[in-house]
């Protein structure tokens, strides 16, 4: 596998940094329209994901925001394999399992074969949105926890009740509930027993759907906190995925803007909310409301006309071009803007990027 | 603000089930004036849609009942009414949308024909009058070409057009009330921000009364003048917009502030969080509800329970140390 990684480079394909975890590449992923029941014939793809590139350091958080049907979701499943990608590379280093010494081997989660996808899979976890519909109501906490362990086979029976124990307790559950079912607990619960589901195999990456959106406001500073806690203590990875610009702005260290299956703007946080420079960016922001009337009253909101477009049939050039109230034609109804750089570790995709104060 | 347009006063609803008595509202009074909009904010199981229904008397024995209370609607108690005087008020002067716009709209019929039919049936014209009305209130919502509009299904239509229907609907008949469940809820942030210019516009507009019922102390910060927090079925805290939110007199109402995430500013640390849940609600113990949840509880919170204060100028709290308390480090502080 180094081997291959070397041959990558001679190629001319992107180096990865030794602090990179995770760089994905012009990801893209089309669901197929097919229409006949013999010869399913391919009519149209939903553009869910087109073409988007960005990269998670060891150790940090990056957050994917944007809103229902932005891509943020397929994105996250296809770096984990959930769904197949329909082109494009997520180089991977994981740890190789067991033994720290040895230089971790970069793979390609796209092109993982078999068995390297085993142990990848141990490596990358995911906590879901809904933690009712994520918990099989059929199952004891024990046994919905101690899955992921059976799986993978590691240890006996006893070695993994004690795990569950364990792992109970790091997520601020009573051990001793191991026998109880899902809808014995509350929602927050059922999110912490998520969490200790996705802690059973120690992965360094953590993937986070929209973990808090369900949950009521108490529970999900609750719910965030432990995650912040869990991160210090096991040197996790996460990949956090929201539409809750404020919570991501509470938890990410670097956040990127997704915009019908493109990414709009990636930033460290503190650039992103002081000075964004995209106008979708600026339109999002100026609609979180912010629980303040001081501040509220004095707000300038930026209203989109209109709706997202389909992502059977988004616009040329820019895809936010039908919406952006800065946009300039033909030129961004024709070029697609490329990401670029304008100043260091700041990427925008537009034509005309600007910096306003939204918040 | 004037007169008083719904005043209702210890109002108690309660749910029977297999384990017991839900008391999900239990002893509430409040008044909306006219032209005000008024917030009600609490999580899930607060009471706060049940409120909304038990005012549009639309909770159905067996399964739930208002035991007591009495709800004035411009000085007529809703409870007494006939059920056909008050089909009369419903959808005529007291309107409600609702969270989800795909339940609430009929998947089957145009969005034409289910608001010409409330405006027959509210406004008492002819069908091709209401045709015109119909067009107008559509327009009114900003909802572009509503000629072809009124002949779409509710499928057809996005979230958020789908909810300025409803907003067109509920206001088609110039209601003096509109009760908002959740309107923003299940929408993105972007819509929700039309949406609530929307409702807002129109409501000043024609001096419309709001309840906005939401979980989002962001969005009742923007859009209302009076708040009421909730919690357990109760009133915990209710005084205007500033007075909830900078000068917080319950230990629930700060916990809430502290433990929202803001788009403007980062914690110096971590969250505050509320420890523990929401109390079941059927035979629930005297005393505070919040007690279990609260850092200030003390002996007494056990043994009374604590009924609404009025401390400052309209500014109630349920709270046995309501004014002693120091609630800024709850609300946590700031790194701007």
């Amino acid at each position: 596998m180094t081997q291959e990684v070397t041959n990558q480079k001679a190629d001319g394909a992107v180096q990865m940094a030794p602090e990179r975890l995770l760089q994905v590449e012009d990801l893209v992923k089309h669901f197929p329209i097919t229409k006949g029941i013999f010869f399913r014939k391919e009519i149209a793809a939903v553009q869910a994901v087109s073409g988007i590139s960005f990269h998670i350091d060891r150790g940090e958080t990056l957050g994917i925001v944007g809103e229902s049907g932005c891509g943020k979701s397929t994105t996250a499943r296809c770096v984990l394999r959930l769904l197949k990608a329909t082109s494009g590379k997520l180089l991977y280093r994981g740890e190789s399992a067991g033994d720290a010494s040895e230089r971790a081997e970069v793979i390609d989660i796209a092109k993982a074969d078999k068995h390297q996808m085993r142990r990848l899979r141990r490596d990358m976890q995911i906590v879901f949105q809904d933690p009712y519909a994520s918990l099989n109501p059929r199952m004891t906490v024990a046994s919905i926890i101690a899955e992921p362990m059976l799986v993978h086979n590691l240890g006996d029976t006893s070695d993994r009740i004690d795990r569950v124990k364990e792992l109970l307790k790091v997520v601020g559950l009573n051990p001793e509930h191991t026998n109880r079912y899902p809808h014995e607990f509350s929602g927050g619960q059922r999110q912490r027993i998520g969490v200790a589901r996705a802690l059973a195999l120690n992965p360094s990456f953590m993937v986070l759907d929209e973990p808090v959106s369900a949950l009521d406001v108490s529970i999900q500073a609750q719910v965030l906190n432990l995650m912040g806690d869990l991160q210090e203590e096991f040197n996790l990875t996460y990949l956090f995925i929201a539409h809750d610009l404020s919570v991501v702005r509470h938890v990410c260290d670097r956040v990127g803007v997704m915009y019908l299956g493109k990414m709009a703007e990636v930033a460290d946080r503190d650039t992103l909310y002081h000075h964004p420079m995209h106008p979708y960016t600026h339109a999002l922001m100026s609609a979180v409301p912010i629980p303040d009337p001081t501040v509220e009253r004095d707000r300038r909101r930026i209203i989109l006309e209109g709706d997202i477009p389909s992502p059977i049939n988004p616009p040329p050039g820019c895809r936010f071009n039908t919406r952006c109230p800065r946009a300039e034609f033909p030129r961004c109804s024709e070029d697609t803007p490329e990401m670029k750089e304008v100043e260091q570790d700041h990427w925008v995709a537009c034509h005309f990027p600007e910096v306003q104060k939204v918040v | 603000m004037s007169e008083p347009l719904l005043q209702v006063t210890n109002l108690r609803t309660f749910f029977s089930t297999e384990e017991g008595i839900v008391r999900a509202v239990d002893g509430l009074s409040f008044t909306i004036h006219e032209g005000e909009r008024f917030g009600v904010v609490g999580e899930s199981g607060s009471g706060k849609s049940v409120t909304a229904l038990s005012v549009m008397r639309l909770i159905e024995p067996p399964a739930g009942e208002i035991v007591t209370g009495e709800i004035l609607f411009k000085g007529e108690d809703l409870l007494r009414l006939r059920d056909d005087d008050m089909r009369k008020v419903r959808g005529g002067q007291i309107a409600m949308i609702f969270q989800d716009p795909m339940t609430a709209l009929n998947p089957v019929y145009t969005i034409g024909n289910q608001l010409i039919e409330t405006i027959v049936l509210h406004q008492g014209v002819g069908k091709s009058e209401a045709h015109e009305i119909a067009l107008e209130a559509l327009d009114d919502v900003h909802i572009p070409n509503p000629k072809v509009r009124m002949g779409d299904y509710p499928h057809q239509l996005s979230g958020g057009m789908r909810q300025r229907v409803m907003i067109a609907m509920g206001l088609s008949c110039n209601p003096d009330l509109l009760i908002a469940d959740e309107p923003t809820t299940a929408l993105d942030v972007t819509t929700q921000a039309q949406i609530l210019d929307l409702m807002l516009e129109l409501t000043e507009e024609r001096n419309t009364a709001v309840m906005l019922i939401t979980h989002d102390l962001g969005v009742v910060a923007g859009f209302c003048d009076n708040i009421q927090v909730m919690y357990a079925g109760r009133l915990v805290e209710r005084g205007t917009t500033g007075f909830i939110f900078d000068e917080t007199l319950h230990p629930y109402t700060a916990g809430l502030l502290g433990s929202m995430t803001r788009l403007d500013e980062v914690r110096e640390e971590r969250l505050y969080s509320i420890r523990g849940a929401p109390p079941s609600l059927i035979d629930p113990a005297n005393g505070c509800r919040f007690r279990v949840r609260c850092d200030f509880a003390q002996a007494v919170c056990e043994t009374d329970t604590p009924l609404p204060r009025e401390l400052g100028e309209g500014h109630w709290a349920a709270c046995h140390f309501a004014s002693d308390l120091d609630l800024v480090r709850v609300k946590g502080v700031p790194v701007r």
